[in-house]
């Protein structure tokens, strides 16, 4: 049956597909182009000549002997030190994570299974909260950083990031927790075990999709922020994304730019990874808010 | 549940909510009511072979002490809303009064910080949503209709533009439209113009950061549709094509309406997200061209020398007051519905 209903003239397949095929390249393109030019002298990346310089490399074989360089990648991570902002950007992303989730978990639960009014209220408070444009929120939290002391410092970014996930947090594994019958920790409450008890002993065994995929994005929000990571680290503590985006301003030497190419695509690769192994899950994320609700 | 049980179940996640979100905005309140000390001056008289001048000079010490005393500032009512870097009262008057035309009077407006940075933000949220939802249902479509061994490849892909860290995604872009990189070039070529600068422009500049916006969240929405086109109920459309109901009809009368809750929210969500849009900007080093709310801000706050706290405050407070606008109509919603449930 599903045949018929999927049955289109011809012309409206080309069409649909066609559509498909040219958002495939602009999806993908971009990303490939860098990846390639990343390789090559900025003579050839930002080529003056001819744009097909960037393929072939022809800058790139007069200036360094071979038709792809590491340069890029070498002065990117050793001489401009990104290894230090890739280090720090995986102690604050996998904290963020890890503390983001406890509180998460316990919070999403006691909103899926108190069905009183004011669980209702706070799901709403979180919601307006989840609205606040981050950058409002860092603009307050500056002038009382620098009083107390606080500001700079990788603990603080990473208390900062966990509570403005928080809401997002909330809200998803709040309705992966309403998709756990509710039959099951109620008949463990019965056989005497507390609230706590049940949910350590029979909640948490089966709630581990619904976490890991909570997980992931609570790590890509971590890992792509910008706003919170520019402005409340110090320049010792800097994480990549502003690391990158201090590149910039010095591109005035030539070559410099071709460090922030080369470092742009080393924080693109852990991402690319990120969906080749957890794509199933990242869909799954995006739907859970939306296809039941 | 238990009152008790919830409470301590909440209270970790709550606590870090109301000290770094509901506490943030109180302290951004109070920060849009005070303003930055002046500058302690002393007069000094200064005497040269053309006899004595008197000038004032800073007192770098008693500045730097009154500094510290109060960090804060002084307190300067709401004159931080009304001054020209915000609301503008006293220019939008003069130039109500003075310009001759309509036109003349909104070129006037648009060149106030404030005005032109909201005028870009809402421009922004107002294109780029519609478009994310057009091209993400497009896209769900086609994909649907793809054989099964290609689904899987074509969403990996199509998930890449949404993933990727905002600023490196428009960096990426940025990089391509140079006028020396490919797409650049390729546009100079095609419109033979060898100046051709999607820099330059304020109007490209503008298209420019909202294809970006549309190739970054359209995934999201085309995620969210595919999804949902998965859940149709084929009975209906059975149903309907019993009827003699044509494709079109179909699509309209079965497949829409279900797919209507998911609308609504990637509708919030993508209002939400593009109203706080300030990471392109950054990226395609657009401000000579295109200023947001959240980029005044940032440029208020970003500079270690001079930070105006309080002038960020005002925008800052202008802008959650924006937001809940936005967010008004989906509340009351969201809340009807719940009524519904609970009665």
């Amino acid at each position: 049956m599903t045949n018929i209903i999927h049955r289109r003239s011809r012309l409206l397949n080309l069409f649909i597909w066609g559509l498909v095929f040219i958002w495939i390249i602009a999806a993908s393109f971009p990303f490939f182009w860098t990846l390639w030019g990343s390789f090559k002298v900025q003579g050839d990346f930002f080529s003056k000549a001819d744009w097909t310089n960037a393929i072939s490399g022809v800058r790139t074989q007069i200036e360094t002997g071979g038709a792809f360089t590491g340069n890029g990648y070498y002065g990117a991570w050793v001489t401009k030190n990104f290894w230090l902002a890739a280090i720090n950007t995986g102690i604050i992303v996998s904290s963020v994570v890890v503390i983001s989730l406890t509180l998460g978990t316990l919070g999403g639960y006691a909103l899926a299974r108190s069905g009183k009014r004011y669980a209702f209220y706070l799901l709403m408070l979180a919601l307006v909260f989840r609205a606040m444009p981050h950058i409002t929120l860092v603009s307050g939290y500056l002038l009382p950083f620098f009083e107390w002391n606080l500001w700079g410092h990788i603990p603080t970014a990473i208390i900062v990031m966990v509570a403005i996930n928080q809401p997002f947090t909330l809200w998803m594994l709040h309705s992966f927790f309403l998709n756990i019958p509710k039959d099951l920790d109620e008949s463990a409450m019965v056989d005497g075990c507390t609230r706590f008890q049940a949910f350590r002993h029979v909640i948490i065994p089966v709630m581990w999709p619904g976490v890991v995929t909570t997980g992931l994005f609570s790590f890509l929000l971590a890992y792509n922020d910008f706003t919170v990571t520019a402005t409340l680290l110090s320049q010792a503590n800097q994480t990549m994304v502003p690391k990158i985006a201090s590149f910039l301003g010095t591109t005035q030497t030539e070559g410099n730019v071709m460090f922030a190419v080369a470092a742009v695509v080393s924080a693109t690769a852990p991402l690319f990874v990120l969906i080749l192994f957890f794509q199933r899950q990242i869909v799954s994320g995006l739907t859970a808010g939306a296809v039941k609700g | 549940m238990k009152n008790r049980n919830f409470f301590w179940f909440i209270l970790p996640s709550l606590i870090t909510m109301l000290l770094f979100i509901a506490l943030p905005i109180v302290s951004v309140v109070v920060q849009s009511l005070h303003i930055e000390h002046e500058a302690v001056l002393n007069e000094v008289e200064n005497c040269g072979p053309f006899g004595c001048k008197k000038e004032l000079i800073i007192n770098v010490e008693e500045t730097k002490k009154l500094k510290l005393e109060s960090p804060l500032g002084q307190f300067n009512g709401l004159k931080t809303y009304t001054n020209r870097n915000h609301l503008a009262f006293e220019e939008i008057q003069q130039s109500w009064s003075q310009s001759d035309s309509i036109s003349g009077f909104i070129s006037n407006t648009l060149n106030l910080p404030f005005y032109r940075a909201l005028a870009f933000t809402l421009t922004y949220t107002f294109v780029v949503t519609p478009f994310v939802l057009f091209f993400g249902f497009l896209i769900a479509l086609g994909v649907n209709s793809l054989p099964k061994t290609m689904k899987g490849p074509t969403i990996f892909v199509s998930l890449l533009p949404m993933i990727v860290t905002p600023l490196i995604g428009s960096l990426i872009l940025f990089w391509m439209i140079d006028a020396q990189g490919i797409i650049g070039s390729i546009l100079q070529r095609i419109f033979d113009d060898p100046n051709l600068s999607l820099k330059a422009s304020p109007t490209l500049t503008w298209v420019m950061l909202m294809v970006y916006g549309i190739w970054h969240s359209s995934p999201f929405a085309f995620i969210v549709f595919y999804a949902g086109l998965q859940t149709v109920p084929s009975d209906t459309i059975e149903a309907a094509m019993i009827d003699g109901a044509s494709r079109w009809e179909r699509t309209k009368y079965v497949v829409l309406p279900h797919l209507m809750p998911l609308t609504i929210f990637i509708l919030l969500i993508q209002l939400m997200d593009n109203f706080r849009v300030f990471e392109p900007i950054v990226g395609f080093s657009a401000q000579a061209n295109a200023t947001s709310l959240s980029w005044i801000i940032y440029n208020d706050i970003s500079n270690n020398e001079d930070q105006f706290f309080g002038s960020a405050g005002a925008t800052s407070v202008l802008t959650i007051i924006g937001v809940s606008i936005l967010l008004i109509p989906v509340l009351i919603r969201t809340w009807r519905e719940f009524n519904r449930k609970v009665v």
